[in-house]
């Protein structure tokens, strides 16, 4: 049967399309681990996003309940994987505030510049996966080779490269190496002969003066280049109030025009470890941004990261002569044993992605009534569904991606 | 302001039977407030200017009960759930703890979550962190706007971090315990 068309100029404009539920995770290399996305979508634009987490819940609180504190110091490893000299930190820390210790000078230094190398290496993964995000291949190699010197930095000084379990209660489990052997990864860089020693701090400066002018490479990379300024410029906007009822902290508040960082306004317990450091705490709107840039967007996120890893650099070069100078030890003694007072303790620190806190409660005994770890990608990751509503599909990892989470510390 | 000066102004404004009792030698000091009340001091908190409360830092709840029956002399606590706000200000860089003592279960009945209005209002993370407490230490937070399990999956039963929890033998055929 032969259909007659009334007249062919005629075109329907009003297409209907249906809203489309977008199943997007747990399994997909753009939500960094285990997270699922919920979207649902009309044609391109995302009108919700839901995100669905847990698929990594370890119950590691329920754990803490049954260990004595020393013990449960592996199990922070394994929340920020990415980041877990930082982790042990801060609940060493919160020990350490509850039964009264302060560690010596010695022992602030050295943490001083295990965890601000660890920011680098938690960094320099956050701004390499970025780029994948985006679907930009180098950078993320370029920051896996840099940060693979980090990595055996750590394996020389506590045996463990991701999971080191090395800044304990007290101090640190071993005292800085004297000499070590030069990465391979670094004497291939510098153009050296493999296997040569040399004393540790002076292989780090090497690693730091290599890493300063790569950073600059980078900016022309991603930072400045075009087409990763479209797609994070004006993408994603976090208010300044959103972001401070959000909870949201660390380089997502900064990024937000709020100048707020723990190191210098925190707890005097962690605040006097940086005490007689000179840093400076980026805080966006930055001067020298494109002009598409706005405030509390992907880009001011990304770049306050990038710029973090400089004063890392920063805080790591005074650290070393300072603890060269103190006195003391890396380590006082504290028994596996030592029965925790009753009470209740709650510190944050600045982890690098954000205030990540532990809540201790002691009863008397060695092991914790309630041990609980607050996590900072958990309250950053909140905001997901009211910055993706609205934004293309496609544009969905760079919110994500510039949220920088590790599901690890989401789920626990 | 220290804690002493916003217990009073606490007191002044809401009265005793919605403030509590705070303890101030503790490391870190609290204020007790009643749950009914907890919206309208958090609302207060983070609006008043000398206060400024505006960043909920963390809010977990926390099961007191020692279930083996030898060590309960020595616990020293009597059965029951807290829940604890730790709120900090942005521009004032002030920090305070806050605590509401719930019954471990609603009219004594087990199996009845003990009631809390939702703070979510006040503070948007609340919404994520009143989850979290609802799903591993089984606290109902009223009028919370999505209710639901945030880390086990929809279907767990039992709320994991209540003192009394018994892990289940199996879940849809995977073996535990």
């Amino acid at each position: 049967m032969s259909m007659q068309i009334e007249d062919p100029r005629i075109v329907e404009f009003d297409v209907q399309t249906d809203e489309m539920l977008v199943n997007m995770g747990p399994q997909h290399p753009s939500t960094h681990g285990v997270l699922r996305l919920l979207l649902r979508t009309d044609g391109e634009i995302v009108h919700e996003c839901t995100p669905h987490i847990g698929y990594l819940h370890r119950s590691a609180e329920k754990i803490g309940e049954n260990l004595n504190a020393p013990q449960w110091i592996p199990y922070t490893d394994r929340m920020d994987y990415l980041a877990a000299m930082n982790m042990n930190l801060g609940f060493a820390l919160t020990i350490e505030k509850m039964i009264g210790m302060e560690v010596n000078e010695k022992a602030k230094h050295l943490r001083v510049f295990i965890a601000e190398l660890g920011r680098i290496a938690s960094h320099l993964v956050g701004m390499g996966a970025y780029g994948l995000d985006l679907g930009t291949f180098s950078p993320f190699l370029y920051a896996f080779r840099e940060r693979e010197i980090i990595l055996d930095f750590f394996e020389e000084v506590c045996g463990a490269r991701l999971t080191c379990s090395y800044l304990t209660i007290g101090g640190a489990t071993h005292d800085l190496p004297e000499e070590i052997e030069i990465p391979d990864g670094l004497s291939a860089l510098l153009l050296m002969d493999k296997g040569q020693r040399a004393p540790f701090f002076d292989v780090v400066e090497m690693f730091l003066c290599w890493l300063e002018k790569r950073i600059k490479e980078y900016h022309t990379l991603l930072t400045r280049n075009a087409i990763f300024i479209k797609r994070t410029a004006g993408i994603g906007v976090l208010t300044r109030e959103m972001a401070i009822s959000y909870g949201c902290t660390g380089p997502v508040l900064r990024g937000s025009g709020v100048d707020y960082d723990l190191r210098r306004d925190g707890e005097s317990i962690y605040t006097r470890m940086y005490e007689g450091y000179d840093f400076e705490i980026p805080v966006a709107e930055f001067a020298e941004a494109p002009r598409e840039v706005e405030l509390g967007d992907n880009w001011c996120r990304f770049y306050v990261r990038m710029m973090e890893v400089m004063q890392a650099i920063r805080l790591v070069r005074q650290s070393v002569p300072k603890y060269l100078a103190a006195e003391g030890t890396h380590r006082e003694p504290f028994k596996f044993n030592t029965k925790l007072p009753k009470d209740e303790v709650y510190l944050e620190t600045e982890a690098p992605r954000g205030q990540m806190g532990f809540y201790v409660v002691g009863n008397g005994t060695a092991e914790p009534l309630r041990a609980r770890a607050k996590s900072s990608c958990f309250c950053n990751l909140s905001i997901t569904d009211k910055l993706c509503e609205g934004v293309p599909l496609a544009d969905v990892p760079s919110v994500v991606g510039s949220l920088d989470i590790v599901m690890g510390e989401i789920d626990r | 302001m220290d804690i002493q000066e916003i217990h009073s102004l606490l007191l002044e404004t809401f009265g005793a039977s919605a403030v509590g009792d705070a303890t101030f030698d503790a490391t870190d000091p609290w204020i007790q407030v009643s749950p009914d009340s907890i919206v309208e001091v958090g609302t207060f908190l983070r609006d008043d200017e000398r206060l400024c409360f505006n960043h909920l830092n963390d809010l977990c709840g926390c099961d007191y009960l020692e279930p083996d029956e030898k060590k309960v002399a020595k616990f020293g606590h009597e059965p029951h759930v807290e829940v604890v706000y730790q709120l900090s200000s942005i521009e004032l860089k002030h920090r305070l703890k806050l605590k509401v003592v719930l019954p471990r279960w609603k009219n004594d009945k087990e199996g009845q979550l003990p009631e809390i209005p939702s703070v979510s209002s006040v503070w948007g993370i609340a919404d994520w962190h009143e989850r979290e407490a609802y799903d591993l230490v089984g606290i109902h937070f009223l009028d919370h706007p999505n209710l639901r399990r945030i880390l086990c999956p929809e279907d767990w039963e039992g709320h994991a971090l209540r003192k009394d929890y018994d892990f289940p033998l199996e879940y849809h055929g995977v073996r535990g315990r």
